[in-house]
């Protein structure tokens, strides 16, 4: 079966947080797009640069991480914790010939449906148009 | 790392979730793909995974198969994770060999529109959580050592109250105050309601079995100075102040606090507060009824008019204190109760804005307006305006519920009910036990309602009014609460704490502090292994989160659950690509239901439906005439009746069974 892909998405998403806010755009039968997959960690600032670069090199397009920001209930500092890690991966995305646009972060709470599947369709468009 | 030996026998469970996953994605295709799976030794299509039955079903498996590890492909985990890590504890099998995929929020329900690729999606998610499940660990729970005492930070009646309990329940009790004596708000008020005690009766009362109970010590003139340590085990250095100040360190097993409120302070010239003379305050008001004998004065006057203003410092829709202090109403209109009692003929004027008497005090409400007090709604936005007339004060009040029309009313006393609001201190205990405080500033709950008295902090409880405004009953009500939950942790003396934290490896580690820089909770610690110093964690005080992990330049921490392996291993499952066949349908076009799109009738709901086409059917009937177990039409009923495909008509001639028919047989 072949059909037309939208680009390969990678979502991490924090169990509390913005988990919650994915499961209710599904709940709503909000849609976004089918080659958007979720990994759930604890804390968005718990990522490893390693985990990034693997899925860029298993054929995703984008890495969209879902921070908690100032809900975070781990750490005050998370929202600037979670944006470090995004500067270390861009920095390694470079050496590897990856556009560092291929990553991007917001925060998403628990009640974000609207916003997560307006953020999925925001970020194909912009990971298609770096494809053409 | 030591590796891990790879799961062998897998047992993966596919739910149709009687249609709502099934209705998009093609759960056969996909456990045929599954059984393929490397390791795979069952994969199965289950109706709904949650149902008892199939729970039983997958006991067996486990047990018959000798599975070493399982999936189950079903909702989100936040309904299921629980119940099916239950099931595999029940079969033997090690629940933290257990992994939920969620192909129902995040798939089949969120791709509804697009069922090929919600297909396609499903059997990544599935196959992530096959190689999860194959690099997960069996984990034990951490078991902790646990001390049988209790420090409790506040002696007001809450702090009271639990320290009576859990010296009863066999604890050492210390109980810290910062005053020169116990009691808190309560101990200087009069008659109070619903008793009618005094405050100095309840504490009396209170105090008298503290004296009685040899495990508890009360400090008083103490605070708390500094807190280490962890659940089971904390270190509490208190201060007591003296000619020359006393420092005790003081060993806990889990820490209460009740450390209460403070009342509002109206601003200077805030209803002529301080700026008129004769503005008080609900509480100053309290403590003239209860010293004035015979005839009620005040400033040298007597007094034979009151105006209670309510609502003062709370509710504000621009200012800090938004909530509503809830017990105000119902101290305000038993004050003016019990003046009535005492200083018959006292005219009593209630300028409110909504009164909120709730559950039995309402009786309170009622009483007061049949002695005669005259109530007076006004809205936020027109305020009473209070100025001195005389040796009187006169107000102008915007009568909200007669046409808004201005009156002018003369007094010879204003009151104004003010609130609970947090302690100024609060910050201070905060951080150092590190609890957060909410908008409102008052101590944080985890949950509102699944864990009210609990604290972010494992081991840190909170009691009484320092949560929120409460009256006694309800502060007594939480405070044991807490006590409860807090024996039930330290009294078999050791703890058991979910396992899911980082894990140092000493042979990567270089011990360059790092991850100790970023360790909010100061788990991290230094050891020396083999002649090396490296970084250790405290598996108690560890909260799992995960920050420490990158930024480790030589990747030497992974934590447990979500280590490179299992998140690298999904990567590459949902990375996999897949051939999936068209799926076969069954005949039947898209269907509209009460506005659910309904893709393909399983074939039962067909039967169903002609069955039920003769008339009204319960479900044993119907069973019967399908030769169906009456279980399987149950299932299928029950989403049949979600998307409004039937619904119930009464119940059957025996009382025993309802009978369902078609919705929209017209
Ligand atoms: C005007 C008014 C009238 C009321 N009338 C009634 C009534 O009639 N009936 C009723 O049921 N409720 C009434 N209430 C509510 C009642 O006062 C509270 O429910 C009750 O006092 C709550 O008790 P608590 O122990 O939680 O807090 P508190 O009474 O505030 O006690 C807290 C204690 O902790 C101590 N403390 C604080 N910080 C520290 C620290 N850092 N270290 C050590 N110690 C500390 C304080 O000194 C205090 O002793 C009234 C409230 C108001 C404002
Ligand atoms: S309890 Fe009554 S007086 Fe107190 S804040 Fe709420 S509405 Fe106002
Ligand atoms: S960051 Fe890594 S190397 Fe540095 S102390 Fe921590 S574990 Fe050791
Ligand atoms: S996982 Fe979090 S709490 Fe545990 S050691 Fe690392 S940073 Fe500290």
């Amino acid at each position: 079966m072949e059909t037309k892909r939208s680009p390969r998405i990678l979502v991490f998403s924090t169990e509390k947080i913005s988990d919650p806010g994915i499961d209710q755009a599904g709940l709503r039968k909000i849609h976004y797009s089918p080659s958007v997959y979720v990994i759930s960690l604890p804390c968005s600032s718990g990522i490893k640069p390693r985990w990034v670069l693997h899925a860029l090199k298993k054929g995703f397009d984008g890495i969209f991480i879902a921070a908690d920001g100032h809900e975070c209930s781990f750490s005050p500092h998370c929202a600037e914790l979670t944006n470090n890690i995004i500067v270390e991966c861009q920095r390694r995305m470079k050496e590897e010939n990856f556009n560092p646009k291929r990553i991007r972060m917001a925060a998403l709470c628990s009640v974000c449906a609207e916003p997560f599947a307006s953020h999925m369709a925001n970020f194909s468009k912009i990971l298609a148009e770096l494809e053409s | 790392m030591e590796e891990k030996q790879e799961k062998k026998r897998i047992g993966v469970y596919i739910c149709h979730c009687g249609g709502n996953i099934s209705d998009y994605v093609d759960v056969e295709q996909l456990r045929d793909i599954v059984s393929n799976e490397k390791n795979v030794v069952i994969s199965k299509n289950v109706m709904f995974a949650c149902a008892d039955s199939n729970q039983k079903e997958m006991i067996k498996d486990i047990q018959e198969e000798q599975l070493d590890g399982i999936v189950v492909a079903s909702c989100s985990p936040k309904l299921h994770l629980h119940t099916f890590r239950n099931v595999a504890e029940r079969a033997g099998l090690n629940p933290y060999n257990y992994v939920q995929v969620n192909v129902r929020e995040q798939c089949s329900w969120a791709h509804s529109d697009h069922p090929d690729q919600a297909s396609y999606k499903a059997a990544g998610l599935i196959r992530a959580g096959i190689k999860r499940v194959s690099h997960s660990e069996a984990l034990e729970n951490i078991q902790i050592k646990a001390h049988k005492s209790v420090v409790i930070i506040g002696a007001g009646v809450s702090g009271m109250r639990a320290s009576i309990d859990l010296a009863r329940m066999g604890n050492q009790v210390f109980l810290i105050e910062k005053e020169a004596n116990a009691g808190g708000q309560i101990a200087g008020k009069g008659k109070l309601f619903p008793t009618e005690q005094t405050g100095k009766m309840v504490v009396d009362t209170l105090m008298d079995q503290i004296r009685r109970l040899p495990n508890i010590t009360l400090f008083t003139e103490a605070r708390v100075a500094k807190v280490t340590g962890s659940i089971g085990n904390f270190k509490v250095d208190i201060v007591i102040q003296k000619a020359q100040d006393e420092t005790i360190s003081l060993q806990a097993g889990s820490i209460l606090v009740t450390t209460g409120y403070e009342t509002y302070t109206p601003k200077e010239g805030e209803f002529g507060f301080q700026t008129s003379p004769r503005v008080i305050t609900l509480d100053v008001f309290d403590r003239m009824i209860r010293e004035c004998e015979g005839k009620l004065v005040y400033d040298k006057k007597q007094v034979s008019s009151v105006a209670f203003i309510y609502c003062v410092g709370m509710r504000q829709s621009k200012g800090d204190n938004k909530y509503c202090s809830r017990t105000c109403c119902t101290s305000t209109i038993h004050s003016s109760l019990v003046m009535h009692e005492k200083f018959p003929r006292i005219r009593a004027l209630h300028l409110y804005r909504d009164i909120r008497t709730y559950g039995k005090q309402e009786m309170l409400y009622e009483k007061s307006s049949k002695a005669g007090d005259i109530y007076l709604m006004f809205q936020e936005q027109h305020p009473p305006h209070v100025e001195s007339s005389g040796d009187q004060m006169k107000i102008t009040v915007k009568d909200h519920l007669t046409g808004k029309q201005e009156l002018d009313v003369k007094v010879d006393l204003v009151v104004l009910v003010t609130g609970m609001v947090p302690r100024t201190d609060s910050n201070q205990v905060a951080e150092l036990l590190k609890i957060p405080v909410g908008s409102d500033k008052f101590y944080n709950e985890i949950h509102p309602k699944l864990r009210p008295v609990e604290t972010v902090i494992n081991g840190v409880f909170l009691g009484g009014s320092c949560q929120g405004p409460k009256n006694i009953s309800e502060s007594v009500q939480s405070s044991l609460s807490a006590a409860a939950k807090i024996n039930a942790i330290i009294r078999k003396e050791t703890i058991e704490l979910e396992p899911i934290i980082a894990r140092i490896d000493a042979e990567k580690c270089t011990w360059c502090g790092k991850c100790q820089e970023v360790c909010e909770y100061d788990a991290i610690f230094q050891v020396e292994t083999n002649g090396k110093l490296v970084a250790a964690v405290n598996e108690a005080v560890c909260k799992g989160c995960g920050i420490c992990t990158p930024v480790c330049p030589y990747d030497a921490i992974d934590l447990i659950q979500y280590t490179n392996q299992e998140i690298e291993g999904m990567i590459d499952g949902f990375a996999q690509d897949v051939e999936l066949k068209a799926r076969e349908r069954e005949e039947g076009a898209a269907h509209e239901e009460g506005g659910v799109m309904m893709k393909d009738f399983p074939q039962l709901w067909r039967s169903i439906m002609d069955v039920l086409d003769e008339g009204p059917k319960t479900i044993p009937q119907i069973a019967l005439k399908l030769s169906q177990p009456a279980e399987l039409i149950t299932w299928h009923m029950m989403t049949m009746n979600k998307y409004f495909i039937v619904e119930p008509a009464g119940i059957d001639e025996n009382d025993e069974y309802y009978r369902y028919q078609l919705k929209n047989k017209a």
